[in-house]
């Protein structure tokens, strides 16, 4: 449940609530971003930002190259993140 | 050095190492913890430890969010779980934390209904969709996990979910970081800082380490070349006699944290005079629980919860494995009675606790290649 792992936002979708979708390795799924909203950057997470996720929510804005690092890295973890994105997959967030 | 050539840059591997053992006195032994079980789950795994020279050793802190859950906290979960009409949900990690009887595993396997969710707001979903039934959420997690968790439970009041509430096991970092500063067991002589925690606290909330104990603390990513860079400033640090909260992972991390979760949690969470760690014991404000505005979701308040201290089995010594006293595999049941299996200790049930780590990177003793 530690893992933290990156994604891209695609749009966000539900402007009151801050539901966005993200893409996390191809898989799409729907995400709370509003603990970006305040950290003094302005308007919040827009899509094209990459994030890091926890537990559901974008918990830090990154970079690319960042995003993508943290990415080869948790291939490279094997089963740990391939859990992380079963459950990720089964995750329905309103 | 058999692990380096996994790294994405092996030559940067090798170039830290190599300042590493510049830095080092001969002579002398240099304890670093590292706090996160994110970074211990790294070090195993990369085989970071290989890299560095003998007189540097790594212990094991206790950042694992599982491992510290105390056995009468699983019994409360337990109890909820089993009340009649409950549905009970929590993280995939913490099905299997023993409890003085069963883990949450096992009560679902006599008939309670329990469900892994990914996310709190899993949780709160499912609520909304058993409108006749209540949904407990089990939180657990340090400053990483606890934001997600106030900002579920302000969408609940928010939408009146009124058959949701949590059951909330939340901790703080720095509470047992000054316990184990304050351990006689223990001398370290610098921090590897957890950088997903800082993430959201920053980097100020370790400086007591640095003015009141006078050790380097250095917030690392999670990357092996990140752990060992971080080791490099530490002895840096050292060398220099500084001590100094410095931010390796400053492409993450902002020093000043995130200003929108530590208010949500300020929000929702007070802090309880005590709260139990396993192994550990009572720490002083080193857990949340939902403040007053909040008590109405609060599932200790809701349901009749045992609420009584266990004392952890005599076999376990994630105790002394958390405070980083001793290695895993020193502990007598590691590998025999206790596996990832048949854990009876939190410490091998995550994947990111010290025994875990140990035992499914095969480090059965510490026969390290020293460079
Ligand atoms: S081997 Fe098992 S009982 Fe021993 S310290 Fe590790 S988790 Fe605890």
């Amino acid at each position: 449940m530690c893992l933290a792992i990156p994604g891209q936002i695609l749009e966000i979708v539900d402007e009151a609530r801050r539901i966005a979708v993200v893409d996390v390795a191809g898989v799409r799924r729907r995400i709370n971003v509003s603990l970006l909203d305040g950290d003094g950057s302005g308007s919040g997470a827009q899509s094209g930002d990459w994030v890091l996720i926890h537990v559901g929510f974008a918990i830090s804005a990154v970079d690319e190259d960042e995003a993508r690092a943290t990415r080869d890295l948790l291939e490279r973890m094997g089963a740990d993140y391939e859990q992380e994105l079963e459950q990720l997959k089964a995750s329905v967030i309103e | 050095m058999k692990f380096v050539d996994e790294f994405r840059n092996p030559t940067l591997g090798r170039a830290l190492a190599g300042e590493i053992l510049s830095l080092v006195e001969p002579g002398r032994h240099y304890k670093l913890m590292e706090v996160c079980g994110g970074h211990t789950h790294a070090i195993y795994k990369y085989g970071v430890d290989d890299l560095l020279p003998a007189n540097v050793e790594l212990v094991h802190g206790p950042g694992c969010p599982v491992c510290v859950i105390p056995m009468g906290r699983v019994d409360d979960a337990v109890a909820i779980a089993r009340q009649p009409g409950v549905i009970f949900t929590c993280f995939g990690d913490m099905l299997r934390v023993p409890g003085s009887d069963h883990c949450l595993l096992e009560a679902k396997a006599a008939g309670a209904d329990v469900r892994m969710v990914y996310s709190p707001l899993d949780a709160l979903r499912i609520a909304k969709d058993n409108p006749d039934r209540e949904v407990v959420f089990l939180a657990i997690g340090f400053e990483t996990t606890a934001p997600s968790t106030a900002l579920t439970l302000k969408r609940a009041r928010a939408e009146m979910v009124h058959n949701f509430s949590c059951l909330c096991n939340h901790v703080t970092i720095v509470p047992p970081l000054r316990a184990l500063l304050e351990s006689p067991d223990l001398r370290l002589d610098g921090f590897i800082g957890p950088g997903h925690v800082a993430t959201i606290v920053g980097a100020r909330p370790f400086q007591f380490i640095a003015d009141d104990y006078a050790k380097p603390v250095v917030i690392a990513g999670f990357e092996p070349l990140d752990i060992l860079a971080a080791i490099v400033m530490i002895l840096g640090q050292i060398g220099d006699g500084r001590s100094e909260v410095e931010n390796q992972y400053r492409r993450v991390v902002p020093d000043e944290g995130n200003l929108r979760a530590l208010e949500v949690m300020a929000e929702v969470f007070t802090l309880r005079p005590h709260f139990e760690w396993r192994g550990l014991g009572f720490i002083s404000h080193s857990g949340l629980r939902l403040s007053d505005a909040y008590a109405d979701l609060d599932a200790e308040r809701r349901f009749d919860v045992p609420g009584v201290r266990v004392a952890d089995p005599k076999a376990c010594q994630c105790g002394e494995v958390l405070k980083g006293v001793i290695k895993p595999w020193e502990c007598k049941v590691f590998g025999s009675a206790c596996t990832p299996e048949r854990p009876i200790g939190t410490c091998m049930v995550s994947s990111e606790g010290a025994c875990a780590a140990y035992y499914n990177y095969g480090r059965f003793a510490r026969e390290r290649e020293v460079l």
